[in-house]
């Protein structure tokens, strides 16, 4: 596999939650608006780089049968490094974020990444690993945020277009299981095409 | 290389490197952002309180005290001041009683106790409904909280129309808007027990 | 703090996966069949009560007197793993029967956010050791609730002719979805 098919496979064919749906729980929640989803999407993305580089770096000095806890305290050491900077530097969508900061720690793309990619192969391709899987699952939070900020408060990165209320719905609870709902069966679609 | 066995002196010392390392990048970072994490929650104050209160020349976050609510706890008072003399007075209030609980705000009083502006500083209220708390209306157009600016709690109970006061409830939302009023009749009570009037 | 509200608000209102989206994955995961639903549900009601008794002391008697509050994560997703791990021992060796209703569930349970995720709420929310303790459970019940609930109907689901493309996930999601609406109903209520 080359390197160009090893990045884009993380857009559509082997989307982390469109077509393996892992990782919902982020998704779900944070995507109440395009700006929260992709803010989430790239921290999630930093964390799958830096997890990926120092996994393949490491993964001669790992013994086998310690390898999940070593992966996670490098997982989780990523996570506090983003939990710490985001908090300081952008403060705002550190709170709107909220606890699914820290909760990256448990998003099983990560690890799943760290231990299916990382471990195996080079340096290189996880790094290109990570960054596709991470973009492509940013893109499809920004998507999902998009869609559930246009229908629910009729607005796009802010940007109100329509006086009033959205079908409210969208940017609660419920709207996010059901609009995740239909992408997934779209996107389901497009790779049977 | 090759992969090093699974021994058990292989584990431990394989597992202390990594948590060594993990510490000391994590106790790195820490250091380094320290100081913006702190300054950020003070201007982040600093702010809320510049929105409730006329303008000041002191920084209230130095001569912040505390005053018992009479409920047995105390809520943080802010005051502020142009020179010597008081300009009025933030105080951080709360309600456990809004739609999805807690909410905190920043009530601010002109020294005689007038409500002057409220700011939201937490809440976790539902979008498009409880939210139309927080944002500042124009003269043309006021929002919720507007209709508290300038009033004195003394003569406009802080109740909304079904409970037989004054105050418009947000449409669809009166838990939120009858959970504001209590925390700023929280707000006012301490202020007034007080004797900062 | 009234504990009556606390368990209502936790169970219902703030239900852990349909208000709070946390522990979507073994939602989905493992909604097939009531059966293993209960057994899930169990694995977790047990680990998330002791995990954040654990993490509470950790955090409190820990972290805080070394100023390193901000190694919570780590340490707490540590604790998490590590306390799954002595449950599955521990029950393997007094209980068969339990072992084997709750067994393959637990290695699941690590990376169940819900369990992480009360951990850190317990601590951002102020609550004492009982009140984390009730609210660990009481949530761990909401999950529960909320599993064995989609679970039934995705059985129900399964004699249904569904769209292709929106079998599987989709579907469920879309379910979860409407449930989600109708557990907004129990808000206001505290």
């Amino acid at each position: 596999m080359n390197q160009v098919q090893n990045f884009t496979k993380g857009f559509i064919k082997e989307n982390p939650i469109l077509v393996m749906v892992l990782g919902a729980c982020p998704t779900l929640a944070t995507t109440s608006s395009m700006i929260n989803g992709l803010g989430m999407g790239l921290a999630t993305t930093f964390v799958l780089l830096g997890s990926n580089t120092v996994v393949s770096l490491m993964k001669n000095l790992i013994p086998d049968k310690v390898r999940i806890p070593a992966f996670i305290v490098v997982i989780a050491t990523f996570v506090t490094i983003v939990d710490l900077v985001m908090n300081a530097y952008v403060p705002s969508l550190y709170e709107s974020l909220g606890i699914f900061i820290p909760l990256i720690v448990v998003n099983c793309i990560v690890l799943g990444r760290a231990e299916a990619f990382a471990s195996k192969n080079t340096v290189w391709s996880s790094v290109v690993d990570g960054a596709g899987m991470g973009l492509g699952f940013t893109t499809a939070l920004g998507v999902l945020g998009a869609i559930r900020e246009i229908l629910g408060s009729g607005a796009i990165g802010g940007f109100k277009f329509i006086s009033g209320d959205g079908i409210l719905v969208f940017i609660l609870a419920p709207g996010a299981f059901i609009a995740l709902g239909y992408m997934i069966a779209i996107v389901k679609k497009i790779n049977k095409a | 290389m090759a992969k090093i066995q699974s021994s058990l002196k292989n584990m431990v010392l394989s597992l202390t490197l990594i948590s060594v390392g993990a510490s000391a990048a994590l106790g790195f970072v820490y250091e380094m952002t320290k100081g913006p994490i702190e300054l950020t929650a003070l201007n982040k104050k600093l702010d809320a309180i510049k929105q409730v209160v006329p303008e000041f020349t002191n920084n209230p976050n130095d001569d912040m005290f505390m005053l018992p609510t009479g409920e047995g706890d105390s809520l943080e008072v802010y005051p502020a001041r142009s020179g010597e003399e008081v300009v009025g007075y933030a105080v951080k209030s709360y309600t456990n009683n809004g739609f999805s609980g807690y909410i905190s705000f920043m009530v601010g009083f002109l020294p005689d106790g007038t409500i002057y502006n409220i700011s939201v500083l937490e809440h976790k209220e539902t979008p498009g409904l409880g939210t139309k708390m927080v944002p500042e209306g124009t003269p043309e157009k006021p929002e919720f909280k507007d209709q508290f600016k300038g009033k004195h709690p003394a003569d406009f109970p802080l109740k909304v129309r079904k409970d037989g006061g004054p105050v418009d409830a947000i449409t669809a939302a009166t838990i939120s808007s009858r959970a504001f009023c209590e925390g700023v009749q929280r707000a006012y009570n301490t202020f007034e027990k007080g004797g900062l009037k | 703090m009234d504990f009556i509200l606390l368990i209502i608000s936790a169970i219902l209102v703030n239900n852990i996966v349909l208000a709070q989206f946390l522990g979507v994955c073994p939602f989905l995961g493992v909604s097939n069949k009531v059966s293993t639903a209960i057994g899930m549900s169990g694995a977790v009601t047990f680990v998330m009560v002791l995990a954040t008794m654990v993490t509470y002391l950790i955090y409190t008697y820990v972290l805080i007197p070394l100023g390193i509050g901000f190694m919570q994560t780590i340490a707490y997703i540590l604790v998490i793993a590590s306390l799954v791990q002595m449950v599955e021992i521990i029950l393997k060796k007094i209980s068969q029967p339990l072992y084997q209703a709750l067994g393959i569930f637990l290695p699941l349970i690590t990376t169940n956010c819900a369990v992480l995720g009360v951990a850190i709420l317990v601590i951002k929310k102020d609550y004492n050791l009982v009140e984390g303790i009730v609210y660990g459970a009481a949530t761990a019940i909401g999950f529960g609730l909320a599993l064995v609930i989609l679970a039934g109907i995705r059985e129900q689901l399964e004699l249904v002719d569904v769209p292709s493309g929106m079998k599987g996930a989709p579907i469920a999601l879309v379910t979860a979805g409407i449930l989600a609406l109708a557990f907004m109903g129990f808000a206001g209520l505290v």
